[in-house]
């Protein structure tokens, strides 16, 4: 049984109604996507400014209501968006450490909230249990005592991460958790959660718009383009052997010592207009390859390959 | 609390309006124990006594009363209507702010709307009208005025309740299962408390004023019944002939009203937590000079950076962010500056140009020469005239450095005029070229844009315009990448290398990224806690780096190719700049430190082409 299914899930934005004609279409954040997690993986989830990677992170916990397709948590269905029925069982750690926690908050107030609402601990409990997930994200105890503004941001992050982990969840959805941080502080962060997962047999998902991090940290990568999924494939081979022509741009822009500085193929670098979403493949304007087929059919997500998967007409073979 | 006071009472003016409001406060709580003559007892024979007259101190009015007497009770009863009011309009507005803020969409109009529909009124009219529906009396009065003012409230707090109400911390709330009440209880409420205390404190004077309006009106207080309003209404047919009646009353609301907007002024800037750190609100218009020492010799550089010292003096505390930085560029050169947060390369860059903000900031030794010329002994007029013009710069935010209400084109054009004096159609003509300099495609179109209508990519594209608006010799761009997607990056670091090789554009380029400085710089230099620990060729600083720091900093940093795996991390955090260790700032971090790196200060070694500040290098210099 995988630890997270989500099948058609989808988000559409409604716009306002204008005073004068009908309500506009709507704005798709997410289109309907389904993949699946399985238990202890991490599936890193990449994309980049406005792909619909937040929008669908915030459903996956329950912050927002989905308005199509449905989650299931260890064959458990999600349907309704409440974050206190999700809490226990999916968690979020955020991008910004330090604005994620109350300044006017103790440390201990905000560990000790999940236990309190979700779990209504005792007293003496909830102490050795913050004082027990405190050691294991290497926290000193009198921390607990101080204000959110008194940390570091590679600190603030342990604090947030602990925080999940305290809900005791079987699923962290990760949303750019480092990317705020200094490389340095990057990697120490990275290398906990990598042992976390250990020890507590954790799933996550990991989003991210850093293909170096990803690869780093996932086993699955998922790669997202104008709310849509472009390709699925093994983290070892997706960078490297892409399928789908923007994954490729992806893999070729990123900046790596030793490659020349050459601005990769594409035609642009504007998205759709997402108010007047193109027919057929969104990625069509910008696609070296895009035929007239790309531009009125939208393509569907097939194997291509062992064990990738494409949305694309014209996937790119070896 | 001690620091709130603290930084309340260096406010003199606050202080003077705190003194005599406590002298008030202290009279009107002692007045019922005072040996005071009764305030209502009338004496028509002793009308209109003159002050200072046997018994009275401050005379008496028109119906004989004790003026002293009526004043203190008045006071008494006016303070507490006022007070009470303010508490009212704090408490009911506040909490109509944050349910609207907090649960905004049709919740939020309803309410809003609702409120606005009050503030349609003139006050005076609104008031009137709830006093007329509930009868004369101060009861009426202080519900008039505390209606009147709760739209005040509710909308400065909703205000604030929206910006927060879309922070991370209240999702956090949410996921750890805290209902709606509770998240507005304990997480905005301690959040919005410091402004409504802001609110309150300037607006009590007002609903002083105000009950005591209505009571002028002989709406408030009803005889005999003295307060301040009702005082001064009853003297008013006296003023000419007795004007004392009308004064006393009339200075006493002069000294409340006053003392609380003083103290209320005081309390606002003791609470805003940008003039708590000491900044004033106001930078100047260059960075503060304090050079100690010589001035370093010019050298043939374009522009030198030589021994800079700049630093940031909060309080009492003093942060070398920039501790004696040498760095220099030569024409059609790139220099990459790698540092991570804190490391300095951003104040180095920024007083280059005298950029950094002062007060707190001070450039407290060592040269910048632009041309042989020193800028930091400079004029502000020669170094205004330089900014922009000869050296210009890149940041890392286009959507925060271009202004939000002017069409591109028009910030374009203004940045070309203030350098040169040209009329408009040319300035707007160039503009046009320089966004198809810049590869934006349809340049006549983009150029009404606002910044608002382009994307980041283009935004940042326009940013590059304007820094080459009037052909520097030297761009300094402070990270201009990392607010981008790597697809939109690759392209502008393309446009910039092209630029660079088609005009011999010198560029100092900060980045904490290596893989962005492999790709375009010739030079690097890699900063720490303010200072340069490692400076070369790129390719040799990369493949054979002689800091630990460097290259423990380059193994942390994954690779794409590399697949799954463990990183090297760099265990603990950077010194902070106002407690630097003796020795190297990095010896605490560096598992190779000896006992002579914690205490001995380490030199920069090497020439100006590859030095290393190390005393056990890992690679040969």
């Amino acid at each position: 049984m995988p630890a997270l299914k989500v099948d058609n899930l989808a988000k559409t934005f409604t716009l306002k109604k204008p005073l004068f004609g009908a309500a506009p279409a709507g704005v798709r954040a997410v289109r309907p996507m389904s993949f699946q997690v399985e238990t202890g993986e991490t599936l890193g989830v990449v994309g980049e400014s406005g792909c619909g990677k937040s929008t669908l992170a915030r459903m996956l916990v329950g912050l927002l209501d989905a308005s199509e397709g449905t989650i299931e948590i260890e064959g458990k269905a999600l349907d309704n968006a409440d974050p206190a029925k999700f809490g226990k069982l999916i968690q979020y750690v955020f991008q910004d450490p330090n604005s994620s926690l109350n300044p006017r908050k103790t440390i201990r107030q905000v560990m000790e909230a999940p236990l309190k609402r979700l779990y209504r601990m005792p007293r003496s409990e909830r102490e050795a249990r913050v004082s027990q997930i405190f050691a294991s994200v290497n926290l000193r105890e009198e921390f607990l005592e101080r204000y959110p503004h008194e940390f570091s941001g590679g600190q603030a992050q342990r604090i947030g991460i602990a925080r999940a982990l305290a809900a005791n969840p079987r699923i962290i959805v990760l949303d750019e958790p480092v990317s705020a941080l200094d490389v340095s502080v990057q990697a120490q962060v990275l290398n906990l959660l990598a042992d976390l997962k250990t020890e507590f047999g954790l799933t996550y998902l990991f989003i991210t718009h850093d293909l170096a991090v990803v690869e780093a940290v996932s086993d699955r990568i998922m790669v997202l383009y104008f709310g849509s999924v472009v390709e699925i494939g093994d983290a070892k081979r997706i960078f490297a052997n892409p399928r789908h022509p923007y994954t490729k741009l992806l893999a070729e822009s990123a900046p790596v010592v030793g490659r020349p500085l050459t601005a990769p193929e594409q035609k642009g670098t504007e998205l759709p207009d997402p108010l007047k979403p193109p027919p057929g493949c969104a990625f069509a304007g910008r696609c070296p390859n895009a035929t007239d087929l790309c531009r009125t059919q939208e393509p569907e997500l097939e194997p291509v390959g062992e064990d990738q998967l494409a949305a694309c007409h014209h996937p790119i073979q070896d | 609390m001690t620091a709130f006071l603290k930084l309340l009472f260096r406010n003199r003016l606050a202080a003077l309006g705190a003194v005599v409001l406590s002298v008030i406060l202290i009279l009107v709580l002692l007045t019922p124990v005072l040996p005071l003559q009764n305030p209502d007892i009338t004496a028509t024979a002793d009308r209109f006594q003159k002050p200072f007259t046997e018994g009275h101190l401050l005379g008496t009015d028109h119906l004989g009363r004790d003026l002293l007497s009526r004043l203190l009770h008045g006071t008494r009863l006016s303070l507490a209507v006022g007070i009470a009011a303010a508490l009212i309009a704090a408490t009911i507005g506040s909490a109509i702010g944050i349910v609207a803020g907090y649960f905004g969409g049709r919740a939020d109009n309803i309410i809003m709307r609702g409120v606005d529909m009050l503030m349609a009124f003139p006050y005076i009219l609104l008031a009137l009208a709830i006093v007329a529906a509930l009868g004369p009396g101060l009861m009426n009065a202080l519900i008039a005025v505390a209606a009147v003012n709760v739209p005040f409230f509710a909308r400065n707090i909703r205000g604030i309740t929206v910006g927060l109400a879309g922070r991370e911390f209240i999702d956090a709330a949410r996921l750890a299962g805290m209902g709606h009440i509770r998240i507005i209880l304990t997480e905005l409420l301690p959040n919005v408390l410091p402004v409504i205390i802001i609110a309150m404190s300037t607006t009590v004077g007002w609903m002083i004023l105000e009950t005591a309006g209505l009571s002028f009106l002989g709406l408030g207080s009803q005889p005999p019944q003295a307060d301040l309003g009702s005082m001064l209404g009853e003297a008013r047919s006296a003023l000419i002939s007795h004007p004392h009646t009308s004064v006393v009353p009339g200075i006493m609301i002069f000294l409340i009203v006053m003392s609380i907007n003083l103290l209320g002024d005081g309390v606002r800037d003791a609470l805003d937590p940008r003039l708590r750190s000491g900044a004033l609100s106001r930078p100047r218009a260059m960075t503060l000079v304090e050079r100690k020492g010589e001035v370093p010799a010019p050298t043939d550089d374009l522009l030198a950076i030589q021994d800079l010292q700049t630093q940031f003096h909060v309080g009492g505390r003093v942060y070398r962010a920039v501790g004696g930085v040498s760095l220099s560029v030569k024409q059609g050169e790139c220099l990459g500056v790698i540092g991570e947060s804190g490391s300095g390369k951003s104040v180095t860059a920024l007083s280059v140009m005298g950029l950094v903000a002062s007060p707190p900031g001070v450039i407290t030794g060592g040269a910048v020469r632009f041309q042989g010329e020193d800028l930091i002994g400079a004029s502000y007029e020669s170094l205004r005239q330089k900014r922009g013009d000869r050296v210009a710069y890149i940041f890392q935010d286009p959507l925060s450095t271009l202004h939000p209400l002017y069409r591109v084109g028009r910030q374009l054009s203004e940045a070309i005029q203030s350098h040169h004096d040209i009329p408009k159609a040319d300035a707007q003509a160039r503009a046009v070229q320089l966004l198809r300099d810049v590869r934006i495609p349809n340049a006549e179109a983009r150029v009404d844009n606002y910044p608002h209508e382009l994307s980041g990519g283009m935004r940042q594209r326009v940013g590059i315009a304007m820094a080459l608006a009037n052909e520097p010799d030297v761009i300094i761009a402070d990270e201009p990448t990392t607010a981008l997607d790597v697809t939109v990056q690759a392209q502008i670091l393309s446009l910039l290398d092209d630029l660079r090789r088609e005009r011999g554009l010198a560029i100092i380029f900060i980045t904490h990224d290596f893989g962005v400085v492999a790709q375009l710089c010739d030079r690097i230099a890699v900063m720490y806690a303010g200072r340069i620990v490692e400076e070369g060729p790129t390719s040799s600083v990369l493949e054979a780096p002689a800091h630990p720091y460097t290259k423990r900093l380059i193994a942390c940093v994954p690779e794409l190719g590399g697949g799954q795996r463990e990183l090297a991390a760099i265990p603990g955090l950077p010194p902070l700049v106002d407690d630097l260790p003796p020795g190297c700032a990095f010896a605490p971090r560096c598992e190779k430190a000896q006992d002579t790196c914690r205490t001995s200060e380490v030199m920069l070694k090497g020439d100006t082409s590859r030095a290393v500040r190390c005393h056990y290098p890992e690679e040969a210099v």
